[in-house]
């Protein structure tokens, strides 16, 4: 059982809930971006930002603070959401997102964004950065963990898994990749492109020690982190089961939503069906 | 004549050789004492990228990657990222020709200090033939914001090179050759990142040339002094950032420009100059380097002969310009 209250569980999820409007919004003004994977990737994002992460959205270039590298630079619009939602900084700024002079670029962009860690999108080099940042905190001796979130389609860039060879014979158990499995990516699903099962041997094959949780079930998602926290000697991979789109259901599994505009009438009709869940759970959470 | 600024050796004739990837090797050694910050990435390459010694007195610092130059760059940006100042190093052929896009997104786009460091650049790689002869790897670092580059003429610049690396608050390229080359500098010589030296003056052509070759260059000068001519060598190990003004001056008073170095002739030094003169002070230029064609396999004072730069040639490409002025 994990060490949560269902209290904090159903506030996560009403967290959840806002990024998720936050991506429609923000994607729907900018009239491009990404949708599928950040609405997928929301509830980890929650339980990230508000109750996993040991961070500081006053001071994002803390010391002490844990890493968060986004691998697949181009779902940011949700963690752009987090971030704002957490405090770095005004929600409204929000809006901004893919605009001349913005600090959310459709990308993100570290040394425009403070708190971004890195700069981010060229698919299969987050891992190894984030590798990167683990070993020399190793070498300072600090004990911040690095988190790498990527998707499962970057799982076919040749890069990712010169990272993953690189952290087992490290044994870099500051390090917790996160695997967004939620089978779609440009061209269509996963399994057709460039199947990649067994995903979960993979990693085992290469000294990780690997979780699966169903990442839009937010218990499961708190207590996989819990977990992957309690490994020595092992680098950690949490492979999250998602559904892109999830919340909204014309986009759920429709690989074509991992970009696509939307069409006229189709962000208020995502948003209507958001607050609708968004209803039910504060109905719940009293 | 050459410069007494220079503090050259006296005579050219008999520079004894050495490798300038030895001048890396010791000091990387002086870099790391002089910075605790510095850690070295070897890609499976630690002898002949000249790691050893390093990897004797700082092992704690030393990290070996296996051959995964892509992981090399980006890696060490994560690093950077974390207030280390790595040294990356590999063949140029590989790292920055192979890691190319990390190189530009995750450590120039980064702005991390991470120190690109190629080996067996040019084609007196030798006898291993044209797939370890980098001879592009100036062109694809040269149009990426926030990246320097340097080409030392010989061992001593390049220790000193080395070294001075640490001064540049950002990400660098510096390449280094296989094979034993001339030794003409001397501890005394000049050295600074982003400024180019005057080894011999003259105002009646100007030849410009970095890495090893700089050497060919004040032996082709020296024989056309025979003849009557003064001719200025400039040693640009910077090709980026350019130094300008030493170019713009040499433009001017000598009125005639050849370029001299052991990679393409589009894209390298000779690109640099030309592309900087033909738009502020456009004067007869020629450029010596590889022709656009691949190296090959043979000996390294061969295939610099024949692929045209050698003293011969660069004589002859004086004479050649100085019919256009």
């Amino acid at each position: 059982m994990s060490h949560i209250h269902d209290e904090k569980l159903k506030k996560l999820e009403l967290i959840a809930n806002r990024l998720r409007q936050h991506v429609i919004t923000s994607v729907a003004t900018a009239k491009s971006g990404h949708q599928g994977g950040p609405l997928g990737m929301a509830d980890i994002f929650a339980a990230l930002y508000f109750h996993i992460l040991c961070h500081d959205p006053k001071n994002p270039g803390w010391d002490e603070r844990d890493r968060l590298i986004l691998s697949n630079g181009h779902i940011c619009p949700v963690r752009y959401a987090a971030m704002a939602e957490a405090g770095y900084f005004p929600i409204e700024e929000l809006k901004t997102l893919r605009k001349f002079g913005t600090r959310l670029q459709g990308h993100p962009e570290r040394l425009r964004l403070p708190g971004s860690e890195t700069t981010s999108g060229p698919l299969g080099a987050g891992l190894a950065q984030a590798a990167g940042m683990a070993l020399a905190l190793k070498m300072k001796k600090k004990t911040p963990y690095v988190y790498a979130l990527t998707s499962d389609g970057e799982h076919e860039a040749g890069l990712h898994y010169e990272a993953m060879l690189f952290a087992g014979k490290n044994k870099l158990d500051n390090l917790i990749c996160v695997v967004d499995r939620n089978n779609i990516q440009i061209d269509g699903n996963t399994e057709d492109i460039m199947p990649l099962e067994p995903l979960r041997k993979k990693y085992e094959a290469f000294n990780w020690h690997v979780i699966e949780i169903n990442g839009n079930d937010m218990e499961e998602v708190v207590r996989g982190f819990e977990e992957a926290k309690s490994v020595h000697q092992m680098p950690i991979c949490i492979i999250a089961h998602t559904i892109p789109g999830r919340g909204v259901s014309f986009m759920e599994n429709n690989y074509k939503w991992h970009s696509q505009p939307f069409k006229e009438g189709e962000a208020e009709q995502a948003l209507k069906e958001l607050k609708g869940i968004e209803a039910k759970l504060s109905a719940e959470h009293r | 004549m050459i410069s007494k600024k220079a503090k050259l050796i006296t005579d050219l004739k008999k520079a004894v050789e050495v490798p300038t990837r030895n001048g890396y090797g010791e000091g990387i050694v002086l870099a790391a004492k002089k910075n605790e910050n510095v850690v070295v990435l070897c890609a499976d390459l630690t002898e002949s990228t000249r790691n050893e010694e390093f990897k004797k007195q700082f092992p704690g610092r030393f990290v070996q990657m296996g051959v995964h130059e892509q992981l090399l760059a980006a890696l060490a940006a994560g690093m950077a990222l974390e207030g280390k100042i790595p040294f990356i190093t590999s063949y140029a052929m590989f790292c920055p020709g192979r890691a190319w896009e990390m190189v530009r997104t995750n450590i120039c786009l980064n702005e991390v200090p991470v120190k690109i460091i190629g080996s067996h650049a040019g084609v007196s790689v030798g006898p291993d033939g044209a797939t370890h002869q980098a001879i592009e790897d100036i062109a694809i670092m040269r149009p990426i914001p926030n990246m320097t580059i340097i080409a030392p003429a010989d061992v001593i610049e390049a220790r000193k090179a080395t070294i001075a690396l640490l001064d540049v608050d950002g990400p660098c390229y510096a390449r280094f050759a296989r094979e034993k080359t001339a030794v003409f500098t001397t501890e005394d010589t000049p050295f600074k990142i982003g400024r180019a030296e005057v080894f011999r003056d003259g105002t009646d052509a100007a030849i410009i040339a970095c890495g090893p070759l700089v050497y060919n260059a004040l032996l082709a000068a020296e024989d056309l002094a025979k003849k009557g001519l003064d001719v200025r060598v400039i040693n640009s190990h910077t090709i980026k950032p350019l130094d300008e003004k030493t170019i713009l001056a040499a433009a001017k008073e000598c009125g005639a420009i050849v370029t001299v170095e052991e990679h393409q002739v589009t894209g390298g030094l000779g690109g640099a100059i030309t592309e900087y003169l033909s738009q502020i002070y456009p004067v007869p230029i020629l450029r010596i380097g590889v022709q656009n064609k691949f190296g090959q396999s043979g000996e390294p004072k061969e295939l610099v002969e024949y692929y045209g730069m050698g003293v011969s040639h660069i004589k002859k490409a004086v004479e050649e310009v100085l019919r256009r002025k």
